[in-house]
C-alpha cells in the first residue's frame, strides 16, 4: 500500500503564532480523506502547505511521493485542487474552461478534446458546452469543477469546501462523483462543513486549535467517543464549553 | 405601527433578471416575533426576496408589505425599522468592531448606548475585541458583529441573508442560540440559509428552490408532505449498498443521508415492517450480510429532495 | 499529430477573451489611447496662431499705419484694438483678451525720415512662457521685414524693438505649470477619489445597508464626499506654499479669492466623480472611467500644458466643457496677473453652473434603490 500523502510534524507560524503545530498523519492511495476543523483551527494552512502555496516553518510533507518544499513543481503537476470559492473562469464558456486547464497541465489536444468530450457527455452538458460557466448553476458549476480538475488524472485531488450552498441532490450527486474518482485510485482529500458528508469519508481528521484533535474512521471515532454522530464530536472536540446543552439566555437589560 | 398584524406579508411576488426568473409567484406570512426560516440552495431566490422585502429591488409582479407598510409606496417608513444583514458580512475591514457598531447606529440616528440592552447576548461575545479591526475577526466573530450592526437601533424585524455561511458547524449553533434568545423579545426574525438542519431551528420555513416556494410548514410537519414510506438503511459497504437500493425494482428513490442511506419504496398502501422485512431479506441476499433496514420519519432534507425531484436545470 | 499545447500559450489565451469579455474597460482602453494620439497630435504643435494684437499709438502717422497693416496683412494676428496710451491697453492684457501690444514711440515716422531710431515696444502675455517668446518672435518677423523694405530703398532705417515679457518676465516655465498643477492635483482628489471610494462601497456590499436605512442618496453623497473636499483644500494649502517657498512662483492676487475658486472647483470635480461611480459596475471601470473623463482632457484640453490657442479650430469650442480650463483662467490670473473678482466673474460663473448642473445630475443618478 503506498501512501498518497505523508505529513510528518509538519508546522507553520506566523510570527508569535503557531498556526499549524506539528501534525503527522498520513493518507493511503485511493482514499477518500476528511479534513475538518473550526475557523481559525489551522485547516487552510495546512492544506495550503500541502498543495505548495505555503512553506512550513518546520517538519516536512510529501504529496504523490514528492516533498512539498523542495520538489514544488513535481507536486503540482500531480495534484488537482478546487475550491468553494473558486473553481472555473465565469466569462469563458465550459469547452474553453477545459481547455484552458488542458493546456496548462500539459495535456496534448488530442488529450484535451478526447477527454473533454467524454467529459461533458457524462456530466450530460453537451447542450451547454459553449454556455458561459455563469450561466450554470451552483451545483453544475461544482461538478464541472471537479471533473476539470481531474482532467490530467491527478494522483490527488484537494477539495475545499466543494459543496458549500449546493441543493440537497447535486451534493449527493457530487460525493458518487468523489467515490467513482477514488475507486479509480484517485486519492480525495476534502474538506466540508458538512458533518453528514465527513460520514462518506474512508477516514477523518478534525484539527483543532492547530493541533489533530481527532483521526480515524467514523465508525471509530463515534464508538471511542461513545457519541453517536460526527456532528456531536465535532462540537466536543472545537468548543467544549458549547457541546453541553445550556439553556437559551434570558433577553432583556441585566 | 403595532405588530399584532402580521410583521411580513407576500403576495404572488415575482422578479425576473433579463431571462433569469430569480422568482415566481412566491407567497408567505410571517407571524408576529416569529423566527421563519427561507431555507434552500443557492440561486433559490431567497436574496432577492430579501432585497425586494427590504426596499432595494421593486417586484415586476405581485406585492408585499413588511410591518403593514408597502414595500413599493412606504420604504422609507420600512427602512426606519427593519434590521438587515446581506450576505457576506458587509462590514467596513478597515474600522473596529466598535467603529462598525456605532458607525451603523449613527445611520439610524440612534447610539449604541441605547441599543446596548437588545444586542447586550450577542455583543457580550465580542465586546474584548471591541477595538480589533474587522478584517482580523474570524468567521465566527465578524458574523456577530454583523448581526449587532443590524439589531443596535432596535428594529422591529430582522431579515438575515445566509448569516451561516462560510462558518464553521459550532459558530453556526452558536448564532442559531442566539437567534433563539432573541426571538423571545418580540422580534420577528426571517433567516435564509442552505443548509436543511438549520430549518429545524426555525418556528416555520418556506423551502425554495429556483424562484419557488415548494412548502411552507412548521419543520415537524415539513416531513409529513413525504410522499412514501422511507427507511433508513445500514451496511458496511455503502457504495455497492447504494447501487442495490437504486436497482431494487420497488424503488422510488435512494440517497445517501450521512452514515446510512435513506430509501423510499414506491409501492403504496403496505405495513412499512413488511417492506422493511422484504427489502432486509432482499439485500442479505445479496451479499450485505449485515444490512439493517428500520422505517424512519422524514425529514426536512428528505422531503426538499422529494419535492424538487431532480437538481435544478441547466438552462438548454 | 498530437501537439503539446503549452500551459504559457492556453494562459494567454485565457487573458486575451478575459480582456474581449469585459467590454466596459475594452472600450475606454482602445478608445482612450486613440483620444491621446488624435489630441496629443493637435496639441503639440509648436506654433501659435491667432495671436491677437493690439495697438498703442499716439501719434498715427504713415509708418505705424503701414506697421498695423502688416500685421493685420498677417495670418498669424488679429488685431482686437488700437488705443493712444498704454493705460488703454492694460485692461486688454488683464482679461487676457490680448496677447500682444505694440507701443509705437511718438513721432515714429518722423524718426525713421531722419534716421534716428525709431523705437517700439512689443508687449506679450508671457504667463505661458513658450507661446510668449515664441509671439514675440513672430511680431519681430514683421517688424524686420518692414524695416528691410523700407531699407531697400536706400534710406537708413533704424527699428528698434524692445521687448517687455507680462506677468512672467523672466519665462519660468514653473510659473506656467503651477496653477495648472493645482487644478490636475485637486482633480485627481475629488474625481478620482470620490469615484474610487464609492465604488469600492458599492463593491464591498456596504453600500446596501446604507441604502436601507433612513440615510437619504443625498446624505449618502455628501459625508461619502465631504471629508475628500477637505483634503482638496489641504492639498491646494500645501501646493501654494511648495510653490513659492521652493520656486517662488509669484502670487499677485488675493489669496482668498483663489482658494474659494479652488473650493468651487473641487466640488465639481466631486460631483464628476460621484456621477462616474454611479454610472459605472466595478471599481476598476470607475477608475478608468475618471482617468478618461477627467485627467485626460484636464491635462490635454484645458490649457493646462498646452494652450488652447494651438488647438485646432473645431476643437477649441469643445474645451469650454472643461471645468479645469475655466479654473487655470483664474488661477494664472489670480497668481501671475494679480486680478480680482471683477475680471474672473464670468469665469467663476461657469464654473458654479457647471457645479449645479453636475449635482444635480450625480444625486438623481443615485437612486435610492439598486434597481
Amino acid at each position: 500500500m503506498t501512501l498518497a500523502i505523508e505529513v510528518h510534524e509538519l508546522t507553520r507560524r506566523f510570527g508569535a503564532f503557531t498556526a499549524v503545530d506539528r501534525i503527522t498523519f498520513d493518507v493511503r492511495e485511493g482514499e477518500v480523506f476528511g479534513f475538518l476543523g473550526a475557523n481559525g483551527a489551522g485547516k487552510t494552512t495546512a492544506i495550503k502547505m500541502l498543495i505548495g502555496l505555503l512553506a512550513p516553518t518546520s517538519g516536512r510533507a510529501s504529496v504523490a511521493g514528492f516533498d512539498v518544499l523542495t520538489q514544488a513543481e513535481d507536486v503540482r503537476r500531480r495534484i488537482g485542487y478546487m475550491s468553494q470559492r473558486f473553481s472555473l473562469y465565469e466569462d469563458l464558456t465550459v469547452r474553453e474552461n477545459i481547455t484552458l486547464y488542458g493546456g496548462i497541465y500539459g495535456l496534448t489536444d488530442v488529450q484535451i478534446r478526447d477527454r473533454g468530450t467524454a467529459l461533458v457527455e457524462r456530466l450530460q452538458l453537451g447542450h451547454a458546452s459553449d454556455d458561459r460557466v455563469a450561466a450554470l448553476p451552483l451545483g453544475w458549476k461544482q461538478k464541472l469543477a471537479f471533473s476539470v480538475a481531474l482532467l490530467h488524472e491527478p494522483a490527488v485531488v484537494f477539495l475545499d469546501e466543494p459543496t458549500g450552498g449546493v441543493d440537497p441532490i447535486t451534493r449527493r450527486q457530487f460525493w458518487e462523483m468523489i467515490y467513482a474518482a477514488a475507486a479509480r485510485g484517485t486519492t480525495v482529500f476534502v474538506t466540508t462543513h458538512y458533518l453528514d458528508e465527513a460520514e462518506y469519508c474512508d477516514r477523518v481528521c478534525i484539527m483543532v486549535d492547530g493541533r489533530i484533535g481527532a483521526m480515524g474512521t467514523p465508525d471509530a471515532l463515534k464508538r471511542e467517543s461513545g457519541l453517536a454522530t460526527l456532528d456531536e464530536l465535532f462540537v466536543r472536540l472545537a468548543r467544549p464549553s458549547a457541546a453541553a446543552p445550556a439553556p437559551a439566555p434570558a433577553i432583556g437589560p441585566g | 405601527m403595532s405588530t399584532a398584524a402580521s410583521p411580513l406579508v407576500v403576495e404572488g411576488v415575482s422578479k425576473r433578471f433579463g431571462a433569469t426568473v430569480a422568482l415566481d409567484d412566491v407567497s408567505l406570512e410571517v407571524r408576529p416575533a416569529e423566527l421563519f426560516g427561507l431555507v434552500g440552495p443557492d440561486g433559490g431566490g431567497k436574496t432577492t426576496l430579501f432585497r425586494i422585502l427590504t426596499t432595494l429591488l421593486v417586484p415586476d409582479s405581485g406585492s408585499a408589505t413588511v410591518l403593514g407598510f408597502d414595500v413599493v409606496r412606504d420604504l422609507w417608513a420600512i427602512r426606519a425599522r427593519v434590521g438587515y444583514m446581506p450576505g457576506r458580512f458587509s462590514l467596513y475591514p478597515d474600522l473596529s468592531v466598535e467603529e462598525n457598531l456605532r458607525f451603523f447606529a449613527s445611520v439610524f440616528g440612534t447610539t449604541l448606548e441605547e441599543g446596548y440592552a437588545i444586542i447586550a447576548p450577542v455583543y457580550r461575545q465580542i465586546e474584548p475585541f471591541r477595538d480589533r479591526r474587522a478584517d482580523a475577526l474570524s468567521g465566527g466573530m465578524k458574523q456577530k458583529l454583523a448581526l449587532c450592526c443590524a439589531l443596535v437601533h432596535r428594529p422591529d424585524i430582522l431579515f438575515l441573508d445566509e448569516p451561516t455561511t462560510g462558518v464553521d458547524a459550532v459558530s453556526r449553533r452558536e448564532f442559531w442560540d442566539l437567534l433563539g434568545a432573541l426571538k423571545g423579545s418580540g422580534l420577528s426574525i426571517v433567516v435564509s440559509t442552505p443548509y436543511m438542519d438549520e430549518a429545524n431551528r426555525c418556528d416555520r420555513v418556506a423551502l425554495m428552490q429556483q424562484g419557488r416556494v415548494l412548502a411552507i410548514d412548521e419543520p415537524a410537519n415539513i416531513g409529513a408532505r413525504f410522499p412514501n414510506p422511507l427507511f433508513s438503511v445500514r451496511a458496511r459497504d455503502r457504495y455497492r449498498l447504494l447501487q442495490a437500493l437504486r436497482g431494487y425494482p420497488h424503488a422510488a428513490s435512494a440517497f445517501p443521508f450521512g452514515d446510512e442511506l435513506h430509501y423510499s419504496d414506491a409501492r403504496s398502501g403496505l405495513a412499512p415492517a413488511g417492506i422493511a422485512d422484504d427489502l432486509r431479506s432482499h439485500l442479505r441476499a445479496q451479499g450485505f450480510a449485515d444490512a439493517e433496514v428500520t422505517p424512519i420519519r422524514a425529514g426536512i432534507e428528505d422531503t426538499f429532495i422529494a419535492l424538487t425531484g431532480a437538481p435544478p436545470e441547466v438552462a438548454a | 499529430m498530437a501537439t503539446r499545447s503549452s500551459a504559457l500559450s492556453a494562459f494567454m489565451v485565457k487573458e486575451l477573451r478575459h480582456i474581449l469579455r469585459d467590454r466596459q474597460t475594452l472600450a475606454i482602453l482602445l478608445l482612450l489611447p486613440l483620444a491621446q494620439v488624435v489630441l496629443f497630435g493637435f496639441a503639440l504643435r509648436s506654433d501659435v496662431n491667432d495671436i491677437r494684437i493690439a495697438f498703442v499709438d499716439p501719434t498715427p502717422d504713415y509708418a505705424t499705419a503701414a506697421l498695423r497693416a502688416r500685421f493685420a496683412g498677417n495670418g498669424r494676428f488679429r488685431v482686437v484694438g488700437t488705443a493712444p496710451t498704454t493705460a488703454m491697453i492694460e485692461p486688454l492684457f488683464r482679461r487676457g483678451a490680448a496677447d500682444v501690444a505694440v507701443a509705437f514711440d511718438p513721432g515714429f515716422a518722423e524718426r525713421l525720415a531722419e534716421g534716428t531710431p525709431a523705437r517700439l515696444l512689443l508687449i506679450s502675455d508671457a504667463s505661458d512662457p513658450n507661446t510668449g517668446s515664441r509671439m514675440q518672435a513672430y511680431a519681430n518677423a514683421v517688424v524686420s521685414s518692414y524695416q528691410a523694405e523700407l531699407g531697400a530703398t536706400g534710406r537708413a532705417v533704424q527699428i528698434v524693438p524692445q521687448t517687455r515679457m507680462r506677468y512672467n518676465p523672466t519665462l519660468e516655465s514653473v510659473n506656467l505649470f503651477v496653477p495648472g498643477l493645482i487644478a490636475l492635483v485637486l482633480t485627481l482628489v475629488a474625481a478620482l477619489m470620490t469615484a474610487i471610494s464609492l465604488s469600492r462601497e458599492k463593491e464591498r456590499g456596504t453600500l446596501e445597508i446604507l441604502l436601507v436605512s433612513p440615510l437619504h442618496p443625498w446624505q449618502i453623497i455628501v459625508g461619502k464626499v465631504l471629508p475628500y473636499l477637505l483634503l482638496a483644500f489641504a492639498n491646494v494649502v500645501t501646493a501654494l506654499l511648495a510653490a513659492w517657498v521652493v520656486f517662488r512662483v509669484p502670487f499677485r492676487g488675493s489669496l482668498t479669492l483663489l482658494l474659494g475658486a479652488s473650493v468651487l472647483y473641487s466640488m465639481v470635480g466631486l460631483a464628476l466623480g460621484v456621477l462616474i461611480a454611479a454610472r459605472t459596475t466595478s471599481q476598476r471601470a470607475a477608475m478608468l472611467g475618471a482617468m478618461a473623463g477627467t485627467m485626460l482632457p484636464n491635462t490635454l484640453l484645458s490649457g493646462m500644458i498646452f494652450p488652447i490657442s494651438s488647438l485646432p479650430g473645431w476643437l477649441q469650442p469643445v474645451t469650454a466643457l472643461i471645468p479645469a480650463r475655466w479654473f487655470i483662467v483664474i488661477s494664472r490670473g489670480i497668481m501671475l496677473k494679480g486680478v480680482g473678482l471683477a475680471y474672473l466673474w464670468q469665469e467663476l460663473l461657469v464654473l458654479a453652473v457647471m457645479l449645479a448642473v453636475l449635482l444635480v445630475a450625480a444625486i438623481r443618478s443615485f437612486k435610492p434603490r439598486m434597481a
